[in-house]
């Protein structure tokens, strides 16, 4: 029990992290903030990821003699586009924050919502 | 050449984005975008026909062999897409022209053109890919931009829900990723229908379970299915009129597009259909949809706001379609899709007219603009029209083959919902015409002048397109049919 | 010339016609030669279709087929034949009446009024010539909306506001029943073509087919059965040119026209006849006749009255296809083309005392007939066609509806006959008196008036000596009622 429970263990930080960074997507105000737990959650699949192509006992994939067992390269790729799109996706939020301050002279979502309710 | 089509359709809006950006230059940024726009559509005609011609093409990306490399496969399905998306494109483009030029600064202009561009080629990708993770970089690439588009609009608003749909775009897109991990981490393999080979086995697995929700969820935030659509009318509301346009007419279509192809392609119709109760829960969501949101558009006072909720209503109907889970029904929607395209896009065509005018959509300022404005709000209404159904436009088509695969599942309470809530489209367009053709113009408003060609040219090949399928309909109904039965066929 | 072309160029006329007129309206002669024009262009293609009709041919035009058996196509039999042709010979009449009254009275937007008038009668033929439910349908819609901005025509806020029950009436009910009854049709049968005899025959159960009147009864709201009558009172706020061709003939008898159209070659004589329990709109159709007869008394607004008047006569043609029996469905037939020509003198004669003398009620107008004789001849002719006396078209119609009447020994429909021809005589008579028999009261405003503009008594000299001729030669009328029900 136990051990199946710890031997998950990189699963289970990444629910940890999941559900971390979506709280604080929801919860938050700060627009800012938001974004940082946007990063969060990314970041969680990104680890989840990287735990799926791990193989018990592999080595890293480079072909060399003796050497039968290796990691799968494939998923570790592909998380390498993904956290390629996850920096655009941060880096547009954050430019798009710094337009937001200059326009509305803040960073608060609800101070935000009353202005636009105001217009 | 003719071999390499699939390719071409997505690499040669995404190289001529790059070159925007090195040129820099409005007008010739304006040029390279509108002839890439016009050869993408050749580009998915062409395609089409050989689909309908000589059945599935494959493409293998490269020469790496599928299921190890990245495949492109056209279908009926997307095939029928692809020539929505691209015809959408082809007659945006032109329109940018000038309506771009009046609502951004002088330096953005190119820019524009770039995100553009690449919002296209991330669309059309979407479209052509038979790789799950390619979907997922397409996505992105098409959001990215669209997110960029929008924040373009002149008003302050424009910034705030391009975070808006930031954030939930992403949060969409990263739940549609950890849902093609799990599938990975089951079957080993990406490729689509290698998936479904894979799958099948898979059929109780709980971690295929858990994969379906997270796809099915992360898609319809990018769908706006009711009641995950709340970034929707903000972006289409505040975005530039071509972006609206542009968006409307192809963006949700392209989610839709991509939660068919998996339930139906990747997890089969009988494991979405008939192990998991999609088709009841899609019915709810529809239903509820199609209802509050029209209500919700009725006391709009910003036209585009009201387009944009209305919007979100259609889906509704082409979900209502979809969970019908027989052929007609499927077809049906598919067919509302294609229409909704090309009403939405007729009328945020014209908003956008307006717009270029007036500098504002709101309701009171629009009263008295048909007078002046008489080939724009005639347009308007001729595609309103189409969006309530009334025959002979494109609209009641696709309403009359709803309410016939209602009747045929013996739903008639359904049937009756989808003619009933049609009045609530014949309120909320009629709003708009009352004030636009029948009100007089407020005293401080000068006089003004109808659209420019440009602009009108683009509206009325909308509106023409709607009076077109409305009669002729040969062409569109037996591509969605065709669609539709090789999606049911296939997993039946 | 080729059927299908006369077929297509009865729409495509009046649409070309509404172009013109709005490419010239800013030259208001050559606009309303260009209106009158096409209302000649238009009955002389009527004419020749009539032709057609009269050897036995059905002149056809298939046009498309958005879905897959319901084509949009027309075919013209004798019933739409005769609509069509009084339709369009009354529009002839109408414009000339127009051209009177709406410079008589400088009303604004002429423009939009006469584009709006020429898509109405488009719409119109549309639909008298349709060849199934699906196209009748549609150029029913098509009707309700262009003739919107005719009946908001003022702009006030009372125009809109009735505008607005014009369009809710219509719309809701033609989209909540009538499209409804539609799709059940086409569910039940596969077909929505209009054939002799009928289509639901040994198709739907009885319960059905009992459901489906009701639904096509009240979805075709411009037939004004009470009590989806309101949006006709409603409309009478539009310029009298409106009320008199569109709400005493085209809309009004686009309705009746749709529910004798659905009673004869969608349900088929001989299905209703045997259906129980279809008794129901008889009795709807009769208390309709008494109920806004007696509102019509009590009217003292002319047009008011008037419309009242149409709400009565209207039910009166339902009532008579409402016995189900050929006889009295020629009666009704005949009753669309005699109350046309009656109704629509009485409205010019309203409009005529409206633009001469600024008069809208009826204790207005003591002695006027010393003033305006030739108006209120007019008004009197019509009067009699509307009780049905001899030597007026009303005659002929009501003389079938009572044989039919007896025929099926309808005790219900001769009380309502005897009846309403009192109440008639009772609402439009006092008028007549009035005007020509009271002295007229000494100086009151506007008094110094003679008779209308000239067009506008030319248009109702002519559609009153239609009146009497329509009883005199009733050959045509007559020809196409007996081939409606096949005989």
């Amino acid at each position: 029990m136990w051990e199946s429970f710890l031997g998950l263990y990189n699963y289970w930080i990444v629910i940890l992290l999941m559900m971390a960074g979506f709280y604080i997507v929801m919860s938050r105000h700060n627009l800012v903030k938001k974004l940082i737990g946007l990063s969060i959650f990314q970041s969680s699949v990104f680890l989840f990821y990287i735990s799926v192509g791990k193989v018990a006992d592999g080595t890293a994939p480079i072909i060399e003699e003796g050497i039968s067992s290796y990691s799968n390269p494939l998923p570790h790729v592909l998380i390498l586009t993904a956290i390629v799109v996850g920096v655009a996706t941060t880096s547009l939020g954050l430019a798009l924050v710094v337009r937001l301050k200059e326009a509305y002279g803040t960073i608060e979502e609800d101070e935000i919502n009353e202005m636009d309710a105001a217009d | 050449m003719a071999d390499h089509l699939p390719i071409l359709q997505v690499i040669l809006p995404l190289i001529a984005a790059p070159l925007c950006l090195l040129v820099r230059h409005a007008l010739a940024c304006w040029l390279i975008a509108t002839l890439v726009s016009w050869l993408c559509l050749a580009i998915a005609v062409l395609l089409l026909h050989q689909v309908l011609d000589g059945g599935t093409i494959r493409y293998q990306l490269g020469n790496w062999v599928a299921p190890w490399g990245i495949e492109y496969v056209v279908d009926r399905l997307n095939g029928f897409i692809l020539v929505i998306v691209a015809a959408i494109g082809a007659v945006v483009a032109p329109y940018a022209l000038r309506s771009i030029d009046s609502e951004l600064p002088e330096r953005q202009i190119g820019l524009f053109y770039v995100m553009y561009l690449l919002c296209l080629a991330g669309l059309l990708g979407i479209t052509i890919t038979g790789d799950a993770f390619n979907v997922f970089v397409f996505l992105e690439i098409s959001s990215l931009s669209s997110y960029a588009l929008i924040s373009m609009g002149r008003h302050r608003k424009a910034l705030h829900a391009a975070y808006q749909y930031l954030v939930m775009g992403t949060i969409g897109a990263t739940f549609f990723l950890i849902g093609v991990g799990l599938l990975y981490m089951m079957t080993g393999t990406l490729n689509m229908a290698d998936l479904a080979d894979q799958l099948k086995p898979l059929a109780g697995s709980r971690i295929v379970l858990a994969a379906f929700g997270f796809i099915v969820v992360g898609m319809g935030l990018k769908l706006a299915v009711f009641p995950l659509h709340l970034w929707l009318p903000n972006a289409y509301a505040h975005a530039p009129s071509t972006v609206s346009v542009f968006l409307a007419g192809t963006a949700t279509k392209v989610s839709l597009y991509v939660v068919l192809r998996f339930i139906f392609t990747v997890f089969g119709f009988e494991f979405s259909f008939v192990n998991q109760p999609l088709g009841p829960a899609l019915l709810v969501l529809a239903i509820a949809g199609i209802v509050v949101c029209s209500l919700v558009a009725i006391y709009q006072d910003n036209v585009k706001r009201l387009l944009a909720w209305s919007s979100v209503a259609q889906i509704g109907y082409m979900l209502l379609g979809l969970s019908f889970a027989t052929a007609i029904g499927l077809q049906a929607g598919l067919l509302h899709m294609f229409n909704h395209a090309i009403i939405k896009a007729g009328l945020f065509l014209a908003m956008g007219c307006v717009f270029l005018r007036l500098g504002s959509c709101r309701i009171e300022a629009i009263a008295g603009v048909g007078r002046q404005m008489p080939w724009t709000m005639m347009g308007f209404l001729l595609c309103g029209l189409s969006l309530i159904g009334v025959p002979p436009t494109a609209g009641f088509v696709s309403k009359w083959y709803l309410v016939l695969a209602a009747l045929e599942k013996g739903w008639w309470p359904v049937a009756a919902l989808i003619v009933l809530t049609s009045l609530l489209a014949v309120v909320y367009v009629w709003k708009v015409v009352e004030v636009a053709w029948f009100r007089d113009p407020p005293g401080t408003a000068g006089r003004i002048g109808e659209a420019p060609l440009a602009m009108l040219v683009p509206l009325w090949i909308m509106v023409g397109a709607n009076l077109w399928f409305g009669l002729e309909t040969s062409g569109n109904v037996d591509v969605a049919r065709a669609a539709a039965t090789a999606l049911m066929g296939a997993v039946q | 010339m080729n059927a299908g072309l006369l077929v297509a160029l009865a729409v495509l006329v009046p649409l070309a016609g509404a172009g013109l007129i709005a490419l010239s309206g800013r030259w208001p002669n050559l606009r309303e030669t260009i209106t009158v024009f096409t209302a000649v262009l238009l009955f002389i293609v009527n004419i020749l279709l009539a032709v057609l009709v009269l050897d036995g041919e059905t002149p056809a035009l298939h046009v498309a087929e958005p879905v897959e058996g319901v084509p949009f196509a027309f075919a013209i039999e004798p019933l739409g034949m005769l609509f069509g042709l009084v339709a369009s010979f009354l529009w002839i009449v109408n414009s000339v009446y127009s051209i009177g009254y709406m410079r008589g009275n400088k009303e604004g937007h002429q423009t939009r009024f006469y584009v709006c008038f020429a898509v109405a009668l488009a719409s119109t033929m549309g639909l008298a010539f349709s060849a199934n439910l699906f196209t009748l349908f549609v150029f029913y819609e098509a009707l309700t909306l262009s003739t919107y901005p005719l009946v908001t025509h003022a702009g006030t806020e009372k125009a809109v506001r009735a505008g607005r029950v014009y369009l809710g009436i219509l719309i809701s009910t033609s989209i909540v029943f009538l499209l409804t009854a539609i799709l059940i049709v086409w569910q039940q049968t596969g077909t929505l073509t209009f054939a002799p005899g009928g289509i639901l025959q040994g198709r739907v159960s009885d319960a059905l087919g009992l459901i489906l009147l009701v639904l096509f009864m009240y979805g075709i709201g411009k037939a004004a059965l009470m009590p989806i009558h309101p949006w006709l009172p409603a409309a009478m706020v539009a310029p009298t040119p409106v009320s008199a061709l569109l709400h005493a003939v085209a809309v009004v008898k686009a309705g009746v026209f749709t529910v004798v159209k659905v009673i004869v070659y969608v349900f088929g004589l001989d299905y209703l006849q045997n259906l129980g329990g279809s008794e129901w709109l008889l009795y709807v159709s009769g208390a309709t006749i008494i109920v806004a007869s007696v509102i019509a008394l009590q009217a003292d607004n002319l047009k008011r009255r008037l419309a009242y008047s149409t709400v009565s006569q209207l039910s009166y043609v339902i009532m008579a296809a409402a016995l189900f029996t050929p006889m009295a469905v020629a009666g009704a037939v005949l009753h669309i083309a005699a109350h046309a020509f009656g109704k629509i003198t009485l409205f010019f004669a309203a409009g005529s005392i409206y633009t001469a003398a600024h008069k809208t009620e009826v204790s207005q107008l003591d002695g006027i007939g010393r003033r305006m004789p030739w108006t209120m001849a007019a008004f009197g002719i019509g009067a009699l066609s509307m009780i049905g006396l001899p030597l007026t078209a009303g005659f002929v119609s009501k003389w079938y509806f009572l044989s039919g009447a007896l025929d099926t020994r309808s005790v219900v429909t001769i009380c309502v006959i005897f009846a309403s021809t009192l109440l008639n005589a009772g609402y439009f008579l006092p008028i007549v008196y009035r005007a020509f028999f009271r002295p007229a009261p000494e100086g009151g405003p506007h008094d110094d008036h003679g008779e209308a503009p000239f067009p506008i008594v030319l248009a109702l000299t002519v559609t009153a000596a239609g009146t009497i001729i329509l009883f005199l030669m009733p050959q045509l009328p007559l020809a196409l009622a007996r081939a409606v029900v096949g005989g």
